[in-house]
């Protein structure tokens, strides 16, 4: 069982209309680079020209904000749920 | 809660529990500091009237009389008489919080309509405070509206949070709701926040005294144009009155002190799918507004998101040309030879468009740029001017050096050239 990226809807266009997608790999970061291989157009949405998550996408894995738990480099397992949550602004 | 001193003429408490009247106003008092004290001294009293309008809430134990005269003493500020500010204040002025602030500078305009339920029809082209206090006074006159005909800057920020008991913030942009936090954390005000984009919304309780704050949610905002504004990318229209009348709730519970709030806790709302979701948020001991204090003073924001998104977005590349509407119709009246692209979605396509422009959605320029030539002459457009600079940097970054960005989009082209270009 792969790790599923759940993507806010304003992102799923840019995977084929998916709002979940999977990838695989020991680390977020390795998930997030499968996934961006995946789906070219969604990478540099996800992750900047270095690799890493952007000061206004926050990254949960099971609801906990990986900046608290290792960041990219947090191991992950077959079933772990990643959500990202990007700013918005709108009012 | 804060110790606010607010103006006189505020009815002072009277020490029988039902007062037939109002007393009359009388000096000063503070708000509730949220020590729940049966009978206190400093929370104004009920009318008749008051008591029965208020009724449900006064037969629910976790409100009763003490909290309706908290409610009654509470002062919050509305940051944006907007979309989820509409609901907000409507709801906070029903619940009977005593005085709402109102900061607000906008007109209504008929596209605010479909989601801003403080303004009507007949309101179009009057100031949002105007309209605003009229249908509050109309939900409940025992509401003082303090209006604030301004934008909200670094300038006055501080001096009118610190007047009020809790900050709602229902702003629009990335600037605002960066000086809004901020602002809050130095006066100690708990925001309320909120946020909308299409169908997705998100909301918090930030800055109280042991919470996280929205800078240890999203260190920086994003760059320029990778998050459209609600007027580029749309919005539904209930999703405010979902979110606001979250941010009221919200309001209220931490007036009353009652309940678990959203503090340390960030709630997603996506109205497709009709799921509320709970995230953890932390307190960044890196957070320099709530975690290392470096941030003494409020700063310019318009600055703090121009200069930071376009580092991190690696776009300090070469500035977008820009092109006005005339000056492109002019030279189809000379009959220049260049391509008219228009990045906007075909929903939109379909609603109005230049003729001769090619459409080609934003997220797909990449894809189509084998398809352009770089040696001709490129315009682009969008509604306003926000996806298409977007797209002549991804352009330009491909090689394109001719590119221009069409000034305020098709909505100016309607204005300055062709008005029978439908506006949306
Ligand atoms: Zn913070």
């Amino acid at each position: 069982m792969p790790i599923t990226i759940t993507l806010p809807n304003v992102l799923a266009r840019l995977a084929e209309g998916h709002r979940t997608v999977a990838g695989t790999g020991g680390t977020l970061g390795d998930v997030v680079a499968d996934v961006s291989n995946q789906f070219p157009s969604l990478r540099a949405r996800l992750v900047d020209d270095g690799g890493n998550p952007y000061p206004f996408v926050t990254y949960y894995l099971n609801d906990e904000d990986i900046r608290f738990a290792g960041g990219f480099g947090a191991p992950v397992r077959d079933g772990d749920e990643v959500i990202i949550v990007p700013a918005v602004a709108g009012g | 809660m804060s110790a606010t001193l607010s103006p006189a003429a505020i009815h002072v408490t009277d020490p029988t529990p039902l007062p037939p009247h109002d007393a009359p106003p009388s000096g000063r008092r503070s708000a509730s500091d949220g020590r729940d004290t049966a009978g206190d001294e400093t929370l104004p009293s009920l009318s008749r009237e008051e008591v029965l309008r208020y009724s449900r809430h006064l037969i629910l134990p976790e409100v009763g009389l003490e909290g309706q005269r908290k409610l009654k003493a509470a002062r919050v500020l509305l940051v944006g008489a907007g979309g989820l500010g509409s609901p907000a204040a409507l709801y906070l002025a029903a619940a009977g919080v005593g005085t709402l602030g109102l900061v607000d500078f906008d007109v209504v305009d008929v596209t605010n309509l479909q989601r801003q339920i403080l303004h009507g029809t007949r309101d179009i082209g009057r100031p949002k405070l105007d309209s605003a206090a009229d249908r509050i006074g109309e939900v409940n006159p025992h509401v003082r509206v303090e209006p604030f005909n301004t934008r909200l800057t670094s300038a006055n920020a501080l001096e009118i949070i610190r007047e009020f008991d809790i900050v709602v913030d229902g702003t629009d942009n990335f600037p605002t709701r960066y000086l809004v936090n901020d602002a809050c954390v130095l006066t100690g005000r708990p925001n309320v926040y909120g946020s909308i984009f299409r169908f997705e919304g998100q909301a918090s309780v930030f800055a109280t005294a042991d919470g996280p704050c929205y800078r240890c949610l999203f260190r920086e905002p994003p760059p320029p144009g990778l998050v459209p504004s609600c007027a580029e990318g749309g919005v539904l229209g209930l999703l405010p009155g979902l979110v606001g009348t979250i941010q009221a709730t919200e309001a209220v519970k931490l007036i009353l002190g009652i309940g678990e709030t959203l503090v340390g806790r960030l709630l997603l709302v996506d109205a497709l799918r009709m799921q509320f979701r709970n995230l953890k948020l932390r307190r960044d001991p890196e957070c320099p507004a709530c975690g290392t204090h470096e941030l003494t003073a409020l700063e310019d924001y318009e600055e703090f998101c121009g200069l930071r998104r376009a580092a991190a977005a690696g776009l300090a590349a070469p500035p977008i040309r820009e092109i006005t509407p005339r000056e492109v119709a002019a030279k189809r009246a000379r009959g220049d030879d260049f391509d008219l692209i228009d990045v906007r979605e075909p929903h939109e396509y379909a609603i109005a468009r230049i003729e001769g422009a090619r459409l080609i959605p934003l997220a797909t320029v990449s894809d189509a740029i084998s398809t352009l030539d770089p040696n001709r002459e490129i315009v682009v457009h969008c509604k306003a001017g926000g996806r298409s600079a977007r797209a002549a940097q991804v352009l330009q970054n491909a090689g394109f050096h001719r590119v221009w960005n069409l000034a305020g989009g098709i909505t100016r082209w309607s204005d300055d050239v062709d008005p029978d270009v439908v506006k949306y």
